[in-house]
């Protein structure tokens, strides 16, 4: 056991091992992203009531949204789960400067999501496409299309909150991946901020088709 | 390559499989956008959830690694997801029938609250008081 020293550091007193250490952070972690399934769980509910209230709302006004804009976000979006993932796979094989290599490839893709998201939202605010009283759009016909305005920047605003918040997260991980924190022994943050962003990314998954593509 | 271990029994998967579903899911994605320019009527919900549940089930599997490691995470994340279905299907139980058995009348609970007075009120930005 060569590596010992090295492994001990990162032993919190009051685990019995590495193996329980890691264990118990992970199912902490698991129950936080439960809680965020639970709290995004309220919104799709919002949005199933109002879809099965207005049916015709929601397909009339979907078509205001930019279906290429949506697919390239998910392909942004699928690809930093990748990039994540291989993160987390090179650090556990020991590879430092690559699984930072990652971590960038992941923080710049969560951007170009939020550039593209950016573009998305001040084009809807450009022409009034907004939600309740500050609907100002007359191009969709039917009455109330704002319903369908206030599901979609509730469910993509607090999605882009998530993804704001991960950037952050991956930031800080890049940071103390440079100064070499993280090891094959000890990489438990990058690999809990993976889970998260998986997320992240599975929420949007379930909201690309149901807004984009079905309304 | 086989599924390495390392000297702590943590799964490193190969790239492949890494590729390999970011790949799927890619793929998916171009199946799901394809077919919702399709008229399916109701089906076309009923064809992207099922797409999307795919996709959420390979990354969960692989990328979340639920399929390596303590069983236990996939049991209470899974839990969790049957709550929440079980939670939005009897919301809708209630949302979708709420006339059926009362005859639905829409007025004012209490009519001579405030808010009735005032029509402008809604439809004014500010409130006046």
């Amino acid at each position: 056991m060569s590596q010992l020293s090295v492994t001990e550091n990162h032993l919190q007193h009051h685990f019995a091992d590495l193996e329980q250490q890691r264990e118990s952070a992970k199912l902490g972690m698991w129950i936080f992203l439960i809680t965020e399934v639970l709290l995004f769980g309220g919104l799709f509910c919002f949005y199933a009531i109002y879809r099965a209230w207005n049916p015709d709302i929601f397909h009339n006004a979907h078509k205001a949204l930019d279906v290429r804009l949506g697919t390239l976000n998910t392909i942004v979006l699928i690809s930093s789960s990748v990039t994540m993932a291989l993160a987390i796979r090179w650090i556990q094989m020991g590879n430092k400067k690559r699984s930072r290599l990652y971590l960038i490839f992941t923080f710049l893709l969560a951007l170009t999501f939020l550039v593209v998201k950016y573009f998305e939202y001040s084009h809807k605010f450009h022409l009034g496409q907004l939600p309740g009283k500050f609907y100002t759009y007359s191009g969709i016909p039917g009455t109330n299309p704002h319903l369908f305005f206030s599901v979609y920047f509730t469910l993509t605003g607090l999605h882009g909150i998530h993804v704001t918040a991960g950037m952050l997260v991956i930031g800080w991980l890049i940071l103390r991946t440079s100064k070499g924190d993280f090891s094959e022994n000890y990489y438990t943050p990058v690999e809990m901020t993976g889970l998260y962003w998986h997320l992240v990314d599975l929420i949007w998954i379930y909201l690309f088709p149901l807004l984009y593509l079905v309304g | 390559m086989s599924e390495e271990k390392s000297h702590r029994g943590v799964h490193i998967l190969p790239l492949r499989i890494y590729l390999g579903v970011g790949a799927a899911l890619l793929v998916l994605t171009a199946i799901t956008v394809t077919i919702s320019f399709i008229h399916l009527g109701p089906f076309n919900l009923v064809v992207a959830l099922s797409i999307a549940t795919v996709k959420a089930i390979l990354v969960a599997l692989f990328f979340m690694h639920l399929l390596y490691d303590n069983k236990f995470y996939l049991l209470i994340f899974t839990f969790a997801l049957l709550i929440l279905g079980i939670f939005i299907i009897l919301t809708l139980f209630d949302t979708m029938r709420r006339g059926d058995i009362y005859l639905e009348v829409a007025k004012p609970i209490q009519e001579q609250s405030e808010i009735y007075s005032d029509s402008t009120r809604f439809s004014s930005p500010e409130p006046e008081h």
